[in-house]
């Protein structure tokens, strides 16, 4: 099985390749590995079909979500996988300029590409120069990325126009999450790598990432990674973009195959900590990240924060159950990009698998409720 | 065959004025931040005119009609 980690990063002549590794990687059915899981292949031949050998690659290495670890690992460990990745695309794509955007905090990581980087041979070391990524949780999406490449401002601009239209320089840009990127190379290589890369974070034994066979099943995931500390109540698949499952439904369920893995965070939520009081701390962080340019999202956002604390330090109430049920609904697609609805996705989540605590959820203890805050 | 057409707000120049929504009640109401819920689907024909007078009265010019067949 050829493994994305573990494996040495040897740097091999890169393979040849032109329009037809697009196919190969329709084929494999490879979806962007950032969280948004948009099919690559697509991706590519928008932006083929409009380069005229000024295109720009974009390297998304942005990783803004809080428990996230995956994409910072596979820079640190496999960065001329990923470079080759990079260079295949500005190969069959045309692109003139690769630009490595990489998580201003991930500090290893930048300094693992640079120095990959500098054993490349000229040509290649010429097209590419590096960027650092605010460390917001909407720098990562593409749009974010691109009008802070251009502008210096990390917030999401009005599609269309799309990156494959106008995007760095105002060209047809490729905006490609590093693991996705990686995982183009082993399939130009022949050797496609059959497996998923999750984060384990939460109430597990040894949290970090995992590289498991196609079929792995939660739980199986979760045994490599220890365990569960504690009886979990729920699991919180695809990071703060994700949805709680409850364990009876997500334990037996295969990673790549049942489930929207997102950007691959699993996080385990022991029945020792309340998740209406969990619930209204990610609510909180995801209102505090809105760049504050939409109204639905800046507003919708801090009204379903604020309801669910409400509820998490004052006890249940049905007023306020039923406008999380309403603005949960009304906000989705109103936002120049996806926030807003990583946000209800998640809070629906919350109030269908949590629909029992959130009706009888009793005034905390202050103490209890700065645990989530 | 007539044409088919969609309401859609650049939600980013959209500064919540409300005018969209006292010009077409029929097919626009507002949250309670005063943004506005646009109903989904084409625009009914007889409502056209109205629409394209929302769209022209916008005082961001966050409003357009675009064709419904045509993505975005």
């Amino acid at each position: 099985m050829t493994r994305l980690l573990a494996t040495a990063d040897d740097r091999l002549p890169l393979p040849r390749v032109d329009g037809r590794i697009i196919d190969a990687i329709h084929q494999s059915g490879l979806v962007g590995r950032g969280g948004a899981g948009f099919p690559t292949a697509i991706k590519w031949r928008a932006v083929a079909d409009r380069s005229r050998g000024n295109a720009v690659i974009v390297v998304n290495g942005a990783e803004g979500e809080p428990r996230s670890e995956k994409d910072r690992l596979l820079m640190t460990t496999r960065p001329h996988l990923m470079l080759d990745g990079a260079f295949i695309a500005a190969r069959v794509l045309k692109a003139r300029r690769i630009l490595l955007y990489i998580g201003e905090r991930h500090e290893s990581a930048r300094q693992s590409m640079l120095r990959a980087l500098g054993q490349r041979d000229e040509p290649e070391r010429a097209l590419v120069s590096f960027a650092a990524a605010p460390a917001r949780y909407v720098a990562g999406a593409e749009m974010a990325a691109i009008h802070f490449l251009n502008e210096g401002i990390a917030t999401p601009t009005t599609t269309p126009p799309y990156p494959f239209e106008r995007g760095v320089d105002g060209v047809p840009t490729l905006v490609q999450n590093v693991e996705t990127l990686a995982r183009v190379a082993l399939i130009a290589r022949g050797t496609p790598a059959d497996t998923a890369l999750i984060t384990l974070a939460g109430a597990v034994r040894q949290p970090g990432v995992v590289e498991v066979p196609s079929g792995t099943t939660l739980g199986e995931a979760l045994r490599l990674g220890g365990g569960a500390t504690e009886s979990p109540r729920a699991v919180l698949v695809g990071g703060y973009f994700g949805s709680w499952m409850e364990p009876r439904v997500a334990w037996p369920a295969a990673l790549d195959r049942d489930l929207r893995l997102g950007c691959g965070v699993i996080g385990v939520l022991p029945a020792s900590r309340c998740p209406v009081c969990e619930t209204a701390g990610i609510m909180r962080y995801l209102a505090s990240e809105s760049s504050a340019q939409c109204g639905p999202c800046f507003f919708g956002l801090r009204a379903l924060a604020d309801a669910s604390s409400r509820i998490a330090e004052h006890g249940s109430s049905a007023d306020d159950l039923r406008r999380l049920q309403r603005w949960a609904t009304e906000v989705r697609g109103r936002g120049a990009c996806k926030h807003p609805d990583g946000a209800v996705t998640f809070l629906a989540s919350a109030l269908t698998v949590f629909a029992n605590e959130f009706a009888q959820h009793e005034a905390h203890e202050a103490r209890e409720v700065q645990l989530s805050a | 065959m007539s044409r088919s057409f969609t309401l859609t707000i650049d939600r980013i120049k959209c500064d919540g004025r409300g005018l969209c929504a006292e010009l077409l009640p029929e097919l626009i109401r507002l949250d309670e931040w005063g943004y506005p819920i646009i109903a989904s689907g084409a625009i009914p024909e007889h409502l056209l005119p109205l629409a394209q007078r929302a769209v022209d009265d916008c005082p961001v010019l966050a409003l357009a009609l675009r064709r419904a067949d045509r993505k975005q």
